[in-house]
């Protein structure tokens, strides 16, 4: 039974990074979906929306207003808000006056304003860790024991429920609604949308603040999971959520959402296997062996001519 | 309705319109023919403002549209079916009608749904499926259903005709006449110069980015120039 309970374990700890991976992966496919371009500072996005909730928590709590499901509330409404508008400024700055010119020239405008935000960042906060204080504390324990079992904490708790209802929305949103519609026929066809009188300007910024607000929700939990943040964490798991996506099919926002989960767990008994140091080595890995052995990743598909 | 005044297209340094002149009035079937790469297509998209003109002036219902967005000039009352029809393969065939209706109000596409259907049944028939599963004919019918939904003044064909069966033809030129008589006018631009006289009230014939002839369908039809370089001899 041990050795189960200690596989469990790392199970349950690798699907907690991998949802949240899943969740800024979406950001990167959609982009890509619809102009065919990686948002580079997708990542950046990520870490402001840390510190945002960081803030918000920080002072709320000096004010003296520390009732938990306020904290959360606020951090959760700062993050989304605050990183929507990056989103959106991002597409208008560093994509949209380049839009038909060599793709070459947005990558690099990208690139440029991942290294302004990060900088931006430092400049305002300075590079130390900054820390968030863990706002659920306490486990569930599955099993006998904490030694016997499996230990959930309440957060991951909250990340696994917060993510699922997150996906189940952008599900619904992209299958059912007008909008979501019209977002899946741009990625298709984005001259033929256009063709209908559809504003792609805007279904394209559309998508940079979906992404945004994804990356935000990923933020807020992932704060309270790991409660540390410093300017350069946006580079690490913007990476990690490409891969993810390039994982899963990038493109294809179910393939991202497998991506993200398929590299959480690999990680987490990556690290178990070979030491934690080994962590970044195993996802990696798997990003070259997916692009060696299957390069449009596990849900994309090939490019194919249009008929 | 709609007046091109001396329009010029460039593709980078090349030239592919030359001060083309031409004019749809409204209720008229129009028809625009000519040889593969004699800029049919070009004059099409340059009204709908991809690729912009570089001179001249396109006039749609006394505004100027040289200069406007796409998306803006196709919410006037513009409805287009392209060359190789774009329809949205990964979509169904009831999204791809919902776009073609995307800023109509719910009711109002419930009933230009029901209008489309009843001119194309063979969509009834594929409601639920892919766009990318249907035939040649079903896609150009869904083409045509799409740029439908908008309720379009004026509807905009690129070769409708192209690789389909004599029947699918026939089908949807008898389509184009019924839309006529329902008040819809139609500029369609065809290679299937025969068919496409036929049934036009007037027609241009384009060569090398330039108009070359105008007249009525039947003075075109007659005319021994045009039968010699576009109805075979």
């Amino acid at each position: 039974m041990p050795e189960l309970y200690h596989y469990l374990q790392q199970l349950v700890n690798g699907l907690t990074v991998g949802s949240t991976y899943a969740l800024i992966a979406i950001g990167y496919t959609m982009v890509y979906g619809i102009i065919g371009m990686i948002n580079f500072a997708h990542g950046e996005v990520y870490m402001i929306a840390s510190y945002v909730a960081f803030i918000a928590i920080a002072g709320l709590s000096m004010l003296g207003l520390d009732h938990l499901p306020l904290l959360m509330a606020a951090a959760f409404a700062a993050s989304i808000v605050v990183a929507s508008a990056y989103g959106y400024s991002i597409e208008r700055l560093a994509y949209r006056p380049l839009r038909g010119g060599n793709r070459l020239i947005p990558l690099i405008s990208a690139i440029g304003m991942s290294i302004f935000l990060q900088n931006e960042v430092l400049l305002a906060q300075d590079s130390r860790d900054k820390a968030i204080p863990s706002l659920l504390p306490g486990n569930l324990v599955i099993g006998e024991s904490a030694m016997h079992g499996v230990v959930i904490s309440w957060t991951q708790i909250l990340i696994f429920a917060v993510i699922l209802l997150v996906m189940l929305g952008l599900t619904l949103f992209i299958s059912r609604s007008r909008l979501g519609r019209a977002c899946r026929a741009c990625a298709e066809d984005l001259k033929m949308a256009g063709l209908l009188g559809i504003d792609t300007h805007r279904i394209i910024a559309l998508t940079f603040v979906i992404g945004a607000v994804l990356a935000a929700v990923a933020a807020v939990l992932l704060g309270l999971q790991y409660g540390v943040i410093n300017p350069q964490m946006g580079f690490l798991a913007g990476i990690k959520a490409f891969t993810a996506a390039v994982l899963g099919g990038i493109g294809s926002i179910p393939g991202a959402m497998l991506g993200g989960l398929l590299l959480g767990v690999a990680e987490a008994f990556g690290a178990d296997l070979f030491g934690d140091a080994y962590k970044d080595v195993v996802a990696f890995s798997l990003l070259v062996l997916v692009l060696l052995l299957r390069p449009t990743g596990i849900l994309g598909r090939p490019e194919v001519e249009k008929v | 309705m709609l007046t091109f005044d001396n329009v010029s297209t460039c593709y980078g340094k090349i030239q592919a319109l030359h001060g083309v002149s031409l004019e749809v009035r409204e209720g008229e079937i129009v028809t625009l023919i000519g040889a593969n790469g004699a800029g049919k297509s070009t004059l099409l998209m340059t009204l709908c403002g991809t690729p912009r003109a570089s001179a001249g002036s396109i006039r749609y219902r006394g505004e100027e549209l040289v200069g406007q967005d796409t998306a803006a000039i196709m919410r006037k009352g513009i409805a287009v079916v392209p060359e190789g029809r774009r329809i949205f393969a990964r979509l169904t065939v009831e999204e791809n009608l919902a776009m073609g209706g995307f800023f109509a109000s719910r009711e109002e596409v419930e009933a230009r749904l029901e209008r489309v259907l009843a001119l194309f049944p063979r969509l009834a028939e594929r409601y639920a499926q892919r766009g990318g599963t249907l035939s040649g004919g079903e896609q150009q019918m869904l083409a045509i259903g799409r740029a439908l939904m908008s309720r379009p003044r004026l509807l905009l064909l690129d070769e409708p005709s192209l690789g389909l069966a004599p029947l699918v033809i026939r089908q949807i030129f008898a389509i184009l006449e019924q839309l006529r008589e329902e008040g819809v006018t139609v500029f369609v631009v065809e290679q299937n110069a025969n068919q496409a006289l036929k049934l036009a009230d007037r027609g241009y014939v384009l060569e090398n980015g330039r108009i070359v002839m105008h007249g009525s369908g039947e003075e075109l039809l007659g005319d021994a120039r045009v039968c010699e370089a576009y109805l075979g001899g």
